[in-house]
């Protein structure tokens, strides 16, 4: 090893890249994973509104678990791999997801919904050609917020059996004193999470292209996840 | 049924309940470690998101702020602050502090701008002074989603104080690292236990400190 920028030890039996690609996978498949369960429960949030507040009440409260808690019980079931790290980031997910989906449904206007119907579109396709397109700028910005705190936390892995991506090359770094590779850790791990953020972006101007875009942009969307959903339960 | 035994044996076995690795021990280092975090970086957050908010300017810089802020990898914050200042107190509270400041920040901002005007101009129209409008009238107003960026904040610390237990500091996480080390998975189990009760007693308070603290009125207009 003759000390390259991205060479890492021998013993995580990995290349940087091959890292970064674990990183990638464990961080992303959670939350499209998390997106795909959070779709049928909103809806039914938005169709049954007395369920609303008690969904909100347990997605709060499986936010506030810490990710080392749950991933060291889920070790019990599912051994240290990589399927112990994403349940829990998936849960995280689906927590953003439900609130952020139902808040953009229910956002649509009644005339809206009402042209929909008498356009003669049924539930099925005003639900996918009219509510979800306009929900999308709220969807997304949830996907960001999962999307890049999920990046973040997939380093944690680390300490249930080097399951952690680039978060791995933290105990290199400690061990083997080299802060290069907790250099290497924690400026790529920011160097994801802030280019998921940002094709995020490239995708929001892309599906929603009726939105003004430049100048200013549309409040609700760039409000932090947490507000939403904890507004709501704060003034209970 | 598996966990819950091991949870069981944990909690039932005296010798977790005394002495310098005892449950008290580590639960009260837990809550002080939390606290100061959370009393810094409100600190910080507070006053600087209320005048933002109320002024109405730097809301690039808060954004800005609030997306670094997501951006940052807890976990490696942690050990680099850790291999670049070595053991002790300080290494672990920047990050903690680091971390807690955006959600503060941000949601008091968000909160205060947010306010209806015409509450707000009419405060003005009576003649009082910018001070007073502040915190008499957009801070009520204001303080649901306030105290919900401090909720956010603090189980933020929580969770991460728990991972600094990788990197030396004591607290409820020293049982899920030692206990990962050792194998003792009764002890990995016992401290998971101990920490989600603590988030959730945290969720719990700020529900408390919300119910006695914003005004009823504020409460009742809430849609």
């Amino acid at each position: 090893m003759s000390g390259g920028l991205f060479d890492i030890p021998s013993d995580l039996q990995n290349t940087y890249w091959g890292l970064v690609g674990q990183h990638l996978r464990e961080a992303l498949i959670p939350v499209v994973a998390g997106l795909v369960v959070a779709l049928p429960i909103a809806q039914l949030c938005v169709r049954l509104r007395w369920l609303y507040p008690p969904v909100l009440w347990v997605t709060t409260i499986l936010y506030a678990i810490p990710s080392l808690a749950f991933f060291v019980v889920l070790i019990d079931y599912t051994g240290q791999t990589e399927t112990t790290v994403m349940i829990p980031l998936g849960v995280y997910s689906l927590v953003v997801f439900v609130p952020a989906i139902v808040d953009g449904v229910r956002s649509v206007p009644q005339e809206t919904l009402d042209a929909a119907t008498a356009m003669g579109l049924g539930p099925v396709r005003r639900y996918f050609q009219v509510q979800l397109p306009i929900a999308a700028p709220a969807i997304i910005a949830g996907l960001r917020v999962a999307t890049v705190s999920s990046i973040s936390l997939v380093s944690v892995g680390m300490l249930i059996g080097n399951q952690g991506g680039l978060g791995n090359l933290l105990n290199d770094g400690m061990i083997y004193h080299q802060n290069r590779l907790v250099w290497l850790s924690v400026i790529g791990t920011a160097v994801l999470a802030i280019l998921a953020d940002a094709l995020l972006v490239v995708v929001r101007l892309l599906v929603t292209p009726w939105m003004p875009r430049g100048t200013r942009k549309p409040r609700p969307v760039d409000e932090p996840e947490p507000v939403t959903a904890a507004l709501e339960d704060a003034v209970r | 049924m598996n966990v819950l035994h091991f949870i069981n044996s944990f909690f039932s076995d005296s010798s977790h309940w005394h002495g310098y690795d005892g449950i008290p021990t580590r639960l009260r280092e837990h809550v002080q470690y939390s606290l100061i975090a959370l009393a810094i970086a409100a600190a910080i957050g507070l006053p600087v998101g209320l005048l933002t908010g109320h002024t109405g300017r730097g809301g690039n810089t808060v954004a800005f702020i609030a997306t670094a802020g997501r951006a940052l990898p807890s976990f490696g914050l942690l050990v680099l602050m850790f291999v670049l200042l070595g053991l002790g107190l300080t290494p672990v509270m920047i990050p903690l502090v680091v971390l807690a400041v955006p959600p503060i920040l941000v949601t008091t901002y968000e909160a205060v701008r947010s306010v209806d005007p015409s509450p707000v101009d009419a405060a003005r129209g009576m003649g009082m002074a910018e001070s007073r409008v502040l915190f008499q009238v957009e801070l009520p107003v204001a303080l649901p989603l306030i105290l919900s960026g401090l909720r956010s904040a603090a189980i933020q610390i929580v969770s991460t104080a728990t991972i600094a237990a990788y990197v030396s500091l004591g607290g409820l996480g020293r049982y899920i690292v030692d206990g990962l080390y050792q194998r003792n998975y009764e002890k990995v189990v016992g401290g998971a236990t101990l920490v989600a009760v603590l988030a959730l007693v945290t969720l719990g308070f700020f529900g408390l400190v919300a119910r006695f603290t914003v005004s009823p009125g504020v409460r009742r207009s809430a849609p």
